[in-house]
């Protein structure tokens, strides 16, 4: 099996108004609801000002349910503060955003956001970490993909928080602090925390800085796996990535945006992988 | 989940990590034996037993209010290390859970610390409660709630602003102001026993009632802001 999501099934993204990069025929829908009628992420004309700084410029933008967009440009180009706001951190000074045809702030728990900050208490090893997160979560706690839903919930929640460290390579019974991790290790921890939640629409601001290769392969793997599965809530799932990594997150990417000085510059689609991979990771392929 | 396991979620972890650092409770602790033992050694209580009846309440719960501050500040710089803060705010939990689940944290802290420091306090001031001592059961947990309660709204509401350490008494002490005088007031009455705290435990009552309410009701606008 090749690496990489089909590129056959690339939903519609439209960047200032325009659609634009459609190759192939959108996937059936899974499950008929409004939320997957809706955009997955809208973007009208959105800016974002810090004092006189403006770190984001009139941004429109709209990906459909499913989409899978890489984000590259240069430092300062806006590609954290266009995640921030989407994410609903930071509220857009002018323009508006809707996530599923919702506000970002109405829609907590849907969106999951990993920084370049680990997001993890450093007094706490991995497992009370994400123990913690879990409980944090309104749904009842079943554990991530599996069949074993009998114990109380303090076991239900032990049980996936351990099934989500062991599914980025982590122990659970690991006793050392996070603040005692190494960098890879905090960041794999980091992304086991934003799984847990089982969101709808993923955000990821420079995941494989202070990565090897190896783990960001190990790491590319996982995400591929999570975006191949609808959400709990029936919907294809969305990612949006930013990195200055492009090759190694073009099996992630169906499209690439590239931002300058705050604006959208550029969208193009990412060609078919070859049969044979031509990345590393694609000659690595998804088990 | 209901909200309250939400809650008990939140007050677990701030136990958790407090047992692991004890950053709150090591630095409140100090500070109030610190003010007790230099108040003791600036005037001699032995010598006015009157008069100390008279001002131990003020001394009590000012030692107590400067000790738990902080600890404000540090409570919430947990949740700023790394943006956990950010997670919070993502999360489906209810912000108010967080809250009142910081607060209980901080309240059992300064509660720690009160009972330390209450056999101290008896003995350098060497103080006989001479109304209903009973009723110090009812003044210390309102009291120490009052605190904590705006005091944990305050230092997260100071989170974002640069000179955090400086801005949280200038805020919290003018708007503990009310409750720190039915305090002090409850307090007395019961040391002294010249008159009846019942007056100033109501008020107290209907302080924590009151902002216990409105801090949990605000705190979501508090965490949104950017």
């Amino acid at each position: 099996m090749t690496i990489g999501r089909d590129p056959t099934v690339a939903p519609t993204i439209e960047l200032e108004g325009a659609a634009v990069a459609k190759p192939g025929a959108l996937p059936p829908p899974r499950k008929s609801s409004a939320a997957e009628a809706s955009a997955a992420v809208k973007l009208q004309r959105v800016s974002r000002l810090y004092g006189s700084f403006v770190a984001l410029r009139e941004v429109s933008l709209q990906l459909a349910p499913g989409s899978s967009v890489v984000i590259l440009g240069e430092n300062g180009a806006g590609k954290s503060t266009l995640l921030k706001v989407v994410a609903g951190l930071h509220a857009p000074t002018y323009g508006e955003v809707t996530i599923f045809g919702e506000s970002p702030r109405d829609l907590r728990g849907s969106v999951a956001y990993m920084s370049h900050a680990t997001m993890l208490y450093d007094e706490l090893t991995g497992m009370e970490n994400l123990t913690y997160f879990a409980g944090l979560q309104n749904s009842s706690p079943q554990p991530m993909r599996s069949n074993h839903s009998s114990g109380s919930r303090k076991a239900r929640l032990r049980d996936r928080a351990a099934q989500a460290l062991r599914e980025v390579g982590l122990d659970p019974a690991n006793p050392r602090r996070v603040g005692e991790y190494s960098q890879g290790m905090r960041q794999r921890a980091s992304l086991a925390r934003v799984l847990l939640s089982e969101p709808d629409l993923l955000l990821l601001d420079e995941p494989f800085s202070n990565l090897d290769l190896g783990s960001a392969h190990s790491m590319i793997a996982r995400l591929l796996a999570h975006l191949a599965q609808p959400s709990p809530r029936g919907l294809a799932r969305t990612l949006l990535l930013t990195t200055h990594q492009a090759e190694l997150a073009r099996p992630l990417a169906q499209s690439t945006l590239t931002m300058n000085a705050g604006r959208l510059v550029s969208l193009r689609q990412t060609p078919p992988p070859q049969a044979d991979g031509d990345t590393p990771a694609q000659r690595e392929g998804v088990r | 989940m209901n909200y309250a396991q939400h809650v008990l979620t939140h007050l677990r972890k701030d136990l958790r990590l407090e047992w692991r650092t004890k950053d709150s409770i090591n630095g409140m602790l100090f500070f109030a034996l610190l003010v007790v033992v230099v108040l003791a050694m600036a005037f001699d209580p032995a010598s006015y037993p009157d008069m100390t009846r008279q001002i131990s309440g003020g001394l009590l719960w000012v030692a107590l209010l400067f000790a738990a501050m902080t600890a404000l500040n540090q409570s919430w710089a947990r949740e700023t290390n790394n943006s956990v803060l950010d997670a919070h705010r993502l999360s489906e939990a209810p912000a108010s859970a967080l809250f009142i689940g910081k607060a209980l944290a901080n309240f059992f802290f300064v509660t720690a610390v009160e009972i330390v420091l209450a056999p101290i306090f008896t003995v350098f001031y060497n103080l006989q409660p001479l109304g209903q001592a009973w009723k110090l059961l009812l003044v210390l947990p309102l009291g120490t709630w009052a605190l904590v309660v705006n005091g944990t709204f305050f230092a997260a509401l100071s989170l974002r602003t640069r000179n955090r350490e400086t801005l949280l008494p200038l805020v919290l002490l003018p708007i503990s102001m009310p409750a720190l005088l039915a305090m002090i007031q409850a307090t007395t009455a019961v040391l002294t026993g010249q008159f009846e705290p019942t007056l100033w435990i109501k008020v107290l009552l209907a302080y924590v009632i009151v902002f216990t309410t409105a801090c949990v009701l605000l705190f979501q606008t508090v965490l949104s802001a950017d």
